[in-house]
């Protein structure tokens, strides 16, 4: 029988407890959207950030309340939009992405301004009156993009970064280190790329790089789909438009724009 | 010894000399976890002084009334109780009335319920034989030395994060050694106040 008092006391402290959280549920409860109980149930609880609100909590609010896209969510990925695309009952298109080196200047291309002899990093290159690199826009070939790579994607051949396609996971990382912001995510599978970033005008671009965009305009009359324009100087694919047909690979006098498949 | 006197002494033992994180390495999971940004670290301080407060409060009246002196062998697990149902409560209260400090909290606040420097404060309390009064006192003392520690720390790594460290010291080796160098420092207050 000496057991049954400590096993009362604990046992009573816990209703009370339970009782007094039960009640304050009830006065305390703040109205909470059923749809954004239902998003948060899609969502994988990771609580990572990456989709720019303070937690999975705080992106199923902005989703429920209409502020936010629902395939932000990196963790969860494809799967997760779709859900979060039922729940909402929009329809979700999430399209996998993959970066894309977008400079044909490396490694013969390009004019070189200068001999650099510091450290071998773009971004320390960068620093040093923009490079040894003559084009503002171009890549210097140091291969930050390849150590930021988790993914193992990236390798460096010549000074001339690479993206292996198959391995890009389309984090985006590679774009943030790289200083030239030369590195572009485009959608997965997609065939043909305008291989050039520079938005100068046209007779500049000339004299620092010969495989760059002058923006002549003949990609924009030669493609019947209408999908590229071109925009600050710089021919840009409308992705959800191209076929992918390569008239504007052909008609470049530049061969600025490339196709992935040769 | 007057009460205010009594007061100040209590204070300056649970902020400086008997500092929950630098000298009795409770709640080191926060301390290292919360401590990268500035704001969120004093956020959740704030929070955890609140529940140390609030839990020895709580904790107090029942050990004396209802534990002491035959069943004092309870004292941890009624005290887990507690502190769970605490912060569950404040957490309500935090969502009803004060939805920014909740939404800035986040994930942090259900985590107060497995901080041990909340259950450490609670049963030194005991230990130490204060009054209710004086036991309110060196809770919020508490709360204020985590805070300190939290504050500090995150300057620390704010500044180890321009710093040139060795790679293979990178991450948190680096700042479990800026910790210890933190917590010696911190050895210099012991003797004061007792």
């Amino acid at each position: 029988m000496e057991i049954l008092i400590p096993v009362i006391i604990v046992l009573a402290i816990g209703v009370v407890l339970g009782l007094g959280l039960t009640f304050a549920d009830k006065f305390m409860s703040v109205p909470v959207d059923e749809k954004q109980v239902k998003i948060r149930e899609c969502l994988p609880g990771a609580n990572c950030g990456a989709c720019g609100f303070s937690g999975c909590d705080g992106y199923a609010a902005a989703l429920a309340a209409g502020e936010a896209e629902p395939d932000k969510c990196a963790p969860g990925g494809e799967n997760t939009a779709k859900a979060l695309g039922e729940v909402l009952g929009v329809s979700v298109t999430a399209q996998e992405k993959v970066a894309f080196i977008a400079c044909g200047g490396r490694p013969d291309k390009v004019k070189t301004t200068f001999e650099y002899t510091g450290f071998n990093t773009c971004a320390a290159a960068a620093l040093a009156g923009g490079g040894p690199v003559a084009c503002e826009f171009g890549c210097l070939g140091f291969g930050d993009c390849m150590r930021a790579c988790s993914f193992g994607a990236i390798t460096l051949k010549d000074g001339v970064p690479v993206i292996c396609e198959d391995i890009c996971g389309g984090c985006g990382k590679c774009a943030s280190v790289c200083p030239k912001s030369v590195i572009k995510l485009v959608p997965k599978g997609t065939k043909v790329r305008v291989n050039c970033s520079n938005k100068k005008k046209g007779p500049l671009v000339v004299k620092v790089c010969e495989g760059s965009c002058i923006a002549c305009g003949k990609c924009e009359r030669e493609c019947e789909a209408g999908a590229i324009k071109v925009t600050d100087n710089l021919a840009v694919i409308d992705y959800s438009l191209c076929t992918a047909c390569g008239k504007c690979r052909d008609s470049c006098p530049r061969k600025a724009i490339i196709d992935v498949r040769s | 010894m007057s009460k205010l006197t009594a007061v100040c002494l209590i204070m300056l033992a649970g902020v400086l000399t008997n500092n929950m994180v630098l000298s009795k390495f409770l709640g080191i999971c926060p301390f290292l976890g919360v401590s990268k940004k500035l704001n969120t670290a004093f956020s959740m301080s704030v929070a955890v002084t609140l529940v140390m407060v609030a839990a020895t409060a709580v904790t107090h009246p029942i050990y004396h009334y209802l534990l002491y002196p035959d069943y004092t062998y309870l004292e941890t697990v009624v005290f887990i109780l507690v502190i769970a149902a605490l912060v569950q409560l404040i957490e309500m209260v935090l969502k009803k009335f004060i939805k920014p400090v909740y939404n800035a909290l986040g994930i942090y606040l259900p985590l107060i319920t497995t901080n041990c420097a909340v259950l450490g404060i609670t049963m030194l309390n005991i230990q130490n034989e204060r009054g209710f009064l004086s036991s309110l006192v060196s809770a919020f003392a508490a709360g204020i030395g985590f805070m300190l520690a939290m504050v500090l720390f995150a300057g620390v790594r704010q500044k180890l994060d321009d710093a040139d460290v060795p790679e293979f010291l990178k991450g948190l080796p680096i700042t479990l050694i800026a910790a210890a160098l933190v917590s010696l420092a911190f050895l210099g207050f012991a003797g004061i106040g007792g």
